[in-house]
């Protein structure tokens, strides 16, 4: 337990060092209120059922600030440990691999939810951002599904032979997902085809089920989303419980 | 006392290389034990299976009486590791490194000291990025000490150093044996083997050459001590290979070195000089080295 503590207390303030992980996960959203928010405002809309563009951005951005911490922070910090060696030295001590782990998800997570703060406080204060859900279901699923997406970031990073190849794969993997999921910019606005092929896009599922949740739908009406989150996080939990490499 | 450490016909093979092909030693408790080689010759291999972070194909391996990868948790409380190839996090601080991997173990010592006795004490808010080569062994070195261990594995300690932090390190060891502690190091410097080892193991392509102290293992190949000097331009040579210490003279230019045996060698020589009236400069004898035993017995340089 101790070591666990030290763990994800040392990992949280790596990252809080990082101007990358602190620019994409606690910067970014906030630019994007303020962007996008400049632009269109928050007038409620018929396209949105008569909420305002940044409302439903709240939930989208919160799915993009996952996604982000997943395919990215996940990803390439962990190939990076392990291909400067970081990994071996850690490995070489009682640590156990699961109290690595399970520290590592933990910084991450909270990362994620100060980004999420960070996002609706300027959100609230901007716009008036309304919200209409549940705290606990939300802060449930935005957990769940960063779940999911962080274990898609393990496997990418054990599959990934070198630091610089996580980097090209999250990328390819995660910039997409940015802008035709939803999450970057509210699937409303995009024409058929983007819709049908966000379909195939893991975080897609993400923004459906945090918008629900935000705006008063309950789980029960988001089985599909749940079970496709469930199942990445399953699968890829198994995949990187196999393949993952201290070095 | 039964060894610290036992190993009984250890053999790793990566793809169609044999690493470490059938070794058997053991390192008794308080000894300074040191394997020496060239690189590639199994000196990392056979270390990181002992410390459990590899598995042998055939063999054995014993720690502290157990089984280092099946209970490398429980040995790794009792043991001080410093990889030949590790890093922390660049942004990582010296005292947040060591805050960090006391949590790790069920009794570590105050790090404070530590710092202060490897000389880091002033590097103490200094990010691990920011550390020269040698400070950044150091704090391995605190690292390996911070459980205050039993055992101490260092592999390829001085690689890299410059002579002055080298022997520096040198004396960390020597400290290390002084509290009791058994050591385990990897080298490819000859004289470092030598003038740090009580025992030492050359290995070569995988396997052992030769297991002894360092003195009955040059004593014991008998190998020539030699002699050199400078003679004057313009004087001839003087015939020394008819002396009975001297087994062959070498001559390159106007520098001489003389070859031999026995503890009358130099005097010898230097007699036969003053009796024949030839003058001689920068006389020097040079002792046998590790460096010699590992010639004699591979027919090969010690080189990288």
């Amino acid at each position: 337990m101790k070591s666990f503590l030290k763990f994800a207390s040392v990992s949280l303030k790596l990252y809080l060092r990082e101007p990358i992980t602190v620019f994409f996960t606690l910067g970014f959203p906030i630019m994007l209120v303020l962007v996008f928010g400049g632009m269109y405002g928050n007038k409620p809309s018929p396209m949105f059922g008569g909420y305002g563009s940044m409302d439903v951005s709240m939930p989208g951005y919160t799915a993009l600030i996952l996604g982000s911490v997943g395919f990215m922070t996940v990803a390439m910090n962990t190939s990076s440990f392990r291909e400067t060696g970081i990994l071996r030295r850690f490995r070489a001590t009682p640590l156990r691999p699961l109290t690595y782990i399970l520290a590592d998800v933990t910084a991450n997570l909270v990362m994620t939810l100060l980004g999420m703060v960070g996002l609706v406080l300027a959100g609230w204060l901007l716009y008036r951002v309304r919200f209409e859900g549940q705290p606990m279901s939300v802060i449930l699923g935005v957990i769940f599904s960063a779940l999911a997406m962080f274990a898609a970031g393990y496997v990418i990073a054990s599959l990934a032979p070198t630091a610089r190849a996580a980097q090209v794969i999250s990328m390819v993997v995660f910039y997409p997902m940015m802008f035709i999921s939803g999450a970057g910019i509210p699937l409303e606005v995009m024409p058929p085809t983007i819709r049908r092929i966000a379909d195939f896009l893991p975080l897609t599922y993400v923004v459906k089920l945090l918008r629900g949740l935000w705006f008063g739908e309950g789980w029960g009406d988001h089985l599909l989303e749940v079970a496709v989150l469930g199942g990445i996080l399953v699968v890829c939990t198994a995949l990187a419980a196999r393949l993952f490499r201290w070095e | 006392m039964p060894p610290v450490i036992e190993v009984q016909d250890l053999r790793k093979v990566y793809g169609s290389v044999v690493a470490v092909d059938s070794i058997s030693f053991a390192v008794n408790e308080g000894e300074i034990f040191g394997m020496v080689g060239p690189n590639g010759a199994g000196k990392t291999t056979t270390i990181e299976c002992l410390e459990g972070l590899r598995r042998p194909d055939n063999g054995s391996a014993r720690l502290l009486g157990m089984d280092p990868h099946a209970q490398r948790q429980t040995i790794a409380q009792r043991v001080g590791v410093q990889l030949q190839e590790s890093a922390l996090p660049v942004r990582l601080k010296v005292w947040e490194v060591l805050d960090l991997f006391a949590a790790l173990y069920h009794r570590a010592v105050d790090w404070r000291p530590l710092l202060e006795q490897l000389g880091l004490a002033e590097k103490r808010n200094a990010a691990f990025g920011k550390l020269s080569g040698g400070q950044k062994q150091r704090l391995f070195i605190a690292l390996a000490l911070l459980n205050d261990p039993e055992v101490v594995f260092l592999d390829e300690l001085t690689t890299g150093l410059d002579p002055q932090a080298r022997r520096a390190m040198w004396d960390l060891v020597r400290n290390m044996r002084q509290q009791g502690k058994t050591v385990f190091l990897t080298t490819h410097y000859m004289e470092e083997a030598e003038r740090l080892c009580d025992r030492v193991l050359i290995i070569d392509h995988g396997r052992i050459v030769a297991l002894d102290t360092p003195e009955a293992l040059i004593r014991s190949l008998g190998i020539e001590k030699r002699l050199v000097f400078t003679l004057p331009p313009g004087q001839a040579a003087p015939s020394l290979a008819s002396l009975p210490q001297v087994s062959r003279v070498e001559q390159a230019g106007e520098r001489l070195t003389v070859y031999g045996h026995g503890e009358r060698f130099v005097g010898a020589v230097v007699y036969a000089l003053e009796d024949a009236g030839v003058p001689f400069l920068d006389l020097c004898t040079e002792q046998p080295n590790l460096e010699d035993v590992f010639l004699a017995l591979t027919g090969r340089e010690m080189r990288e």
